[in-house]
């Protein structure tokens, strides 16, 4: 049977064809946790008796990005003890400031295409954006693959999703995720690996593909991967990094199969309380909005807040607006490009490479009632503060229309 | 406990969609950092008030559609192990649930005849050697696949810390 992506990363690890259903020991290229992970990994190899020393620290990498800089004395401490384990292991931190995991695992080429990946974070899936096999586990899970170089796979079922045509005006890849989200459901591509084919692949870039993989979870996915094409291999040798091409063979055989015109979509919304309630934005147009996020690792790159900027050039905020960059890179990027200053003319408030709001961490957190439009992944009661504040997912053309107007908007009529 | 599990405990029914923020709401996460019974008193709070003083060793969790589903923090299943939840049945489990659940000594069932005809209460009995699980209630029955090998040694064993301590690492 011809291999898909998926198979053709796992065959190299495995030595032999992986069986589709079965449960295989897989050697891993990376293991990275965070300052809400990392904890309790060390915690659970403490109470197996287990040395927390990795096999190779050259293939761990933690991050403080979930609660940076501490916005609590329980989270410094947390910190400090990450710090401390990181330098005692010689294993690389990137701390307070550099950027949210996921952003900095591609924007420092520490993942690439082929590579097999665990996150002790769930949104670990933004990596197949890369060609990476890449999958969120939890802190024990992580632990092992920290200790033993390896984990377990079950060998996952693969929906195809097939792209044709590019976005219009206006649209993004935001709402490509949004569409696939409503499309697929909540629980449909549950134990499934998603793989992104055909022509429409060449308009989008890594970081549109970024946006997708992340979103990927949202529907149970296990990985959500694309081919390392032309468009990869350009990311990469900007980053002064040369990766082959990957993709999978001939005649793949999928599972399942969808197949998207990409012309075809427009700026759309998820409502409370799950992203898969998405629907066109211009359906809930006139809604009232208190405060606006533009980040996290779903939406939080250069690419994002020069859309923004598109919409804010000129106007400013009728909400509360608040914009973190994913990384510092990303930050310094915006500077050099002026956009920074556009979003700060407009009323923003601008902060750090940090998770931020999307969690209700710190960074501006909802009041009850509240309606916040956000560029991130979940909108959960309760996830950015009150349990009764309203979270709507949406692009950040969108999110940035919100800003500019007060009310939910359909960003074409701003463009 | 060794050999194959086979567990009898009251139900506790939950619906469609409960997210690991439902389990232990990620506030906690960050207010009590690394001090995980100070949250038990938190678990599935505002599904179940009271439920941690209410759950009994060997209780079972029955729920519906995308049970899991959301953060990877692993606090949710390590948090039902600790009041006592030995197995969950749902119609489906998201699979980082999945694979913390079996890293804390609890078996994830999968079955739709369970969660539709269960009730809080129903006593309820499931044989993982059989691959039985039946509601003693109501005499509904299903036949499930229970995880393969060695996961389903690292539940008999009580979760992956107790596996390591008898037996080493697994691989
Ligand atoms: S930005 Fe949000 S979704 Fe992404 S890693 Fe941080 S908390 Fe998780």
């Amino acid at each position: 049977m011809a291999g898909t992506l998926t198979e053709v990363i796992l065959e190299r690890r495995l030595g032999r064809a992986p069986e589709r259903g079965e449960i295989a020991i897989v050697e891993v290229d990376h293991v990275y946790l965070h300052d809400g992970t990392l904890p309790l990994a060390l915690r659970v190899l403490e109470e197996a008796g287990i040395p927390s020393r990795p096999r190779d620290p050259g293939r761990v990498t933690v991050f403080i990005d979930h609660a940076a800089p501490a916005p609590s004395l329980a989270a410094a401490r947390v910190h400090k003890r990450v710090r401390e384990w990181a330098r005692r292991n010689g294993v690389r931190l990137y701390d307070v400031g550099y950027g949210i995991s996921h952003q900095v695992m591609v924007e420092e080429a520490i993942a690439r295409p082929g590579m097999v990946i665990v996150g002790a974070d769930s949104h670990t899936v933004t990596l197949g954006s890369v060609g990476a096999l890449a999958t969120g586990v939890g802190s024990t899970d992580a632990a092992l693959a920290m200790v033993t170089g390896k984990t377990w796979m079950r060998v996952p079922e693969v929906l195809e999703v097939r792209l044709e045509g590019s976005l219009p005006n206006g649209t993004t890849s935001k709402d490509l995720a949004l569409h696939l989200a409503s499309l697929v459901g909540r629980d449909g591509a549950i134990y499934m690996s998603m793989e992104f084919t055909g022509p429409g692949l060449a308009s989008l870039g890594v970081e549109d593909r970024m946006t997708v993989s992340n979103m990927s979870v949202e529907m149970g996915a296990k990985a959500a991967i694309f081919p390392s094409d032309e468009v990869t291999r350009a990311y990469y040798s900007g980053l002064g990094v040369e990766v082959e091409r990957l993709e999978p063979e001939p005649g793949a055989e999928y599972d399942d199969e969808t197949s998207i015109d990409l012309s075809s979509l427009e700026p759309m919304i998820s409502e409370p309380p799950e992203p898969s309630r998405a629907r066109p934005a211009r359906e809930l147009e006139g809604l009232e909005v208190d405060q606006v996020f533009l980040g996290s690792c779903t939406n939080g790159r250069a690419s994002d807040y020069r859309m923004a900027a598109r919409i804010l050039k000129g106007r400013r905020v009728k909400t509360r607006c608040i914009a973190v960059p994913a990384s510092r890179r990303v930050y310094n990027t915006l500077l050099r490009e002026g956009v920074i200053q556009v979003l700060s003319n407009a009323g923003c408030t601008i902060a750090h490479g940090t998770c931020g709001p999307c969690i209700g961490a710190h960074l501006g957190l909802l009041a009850d009632e509240e309606v916040a439009v956000s560029t991130s992944n979940r909108n959960f009661p309760g996830r950015m503060g009150s349990p009764t504040a309203r979270i709507y997912l949406a692009s950040p053309y969108t999110a940035a229309a919100a800003a500019a107007t007060g009310v939910i908007t359909d960003p074409r009529s701003l463009l | 406990m060794d050999g194959h599990m086979v567990v009898e405990g009251r139900a506790w029914r939950l619906g469609d969609g409960i997210t690991t923020d439902h389990i232990i709401s990620g506030k906690y996460k960050y207010a009590k950092m690394g001090r995980l019974e100070d949250m038990l008193p938190y678990l599935l709070e505002e599904v179940i008030p009271g439920f941690y003083k209410m759950a009994r060793e060997g209780d079972v969790i029955v729920a519906g559609r995308g049970f899991g589903y959301g953060s990877s923090r692993e606090h949710a299943a390590r948090l039902l192990r600790m009041a006592g939840i030995r197995v969950v049945v749902a119609e489906s489990i998201h699979r980082i649930f999945y694979r913390n659940a079996v890293n804390n000594g609890i078996l994830p069932v999968i079955s739709r005849v369970i969660p539709a005809s269960t009730r809080t209460g129903d006593r309820i009995r499931v044989d993982a050697r059989q691959g039985v699980i039946v509601n003693l209630d109501t005499g509904a029955r299903d036949r499930f696949n229970p995880p393969p090998g060695l996961l389903m040694e690292v539940i008999n064993a009580g979760g992956m810390v107790e596996y390591i301590k008898r037996r080493g690492l697994p691989w």
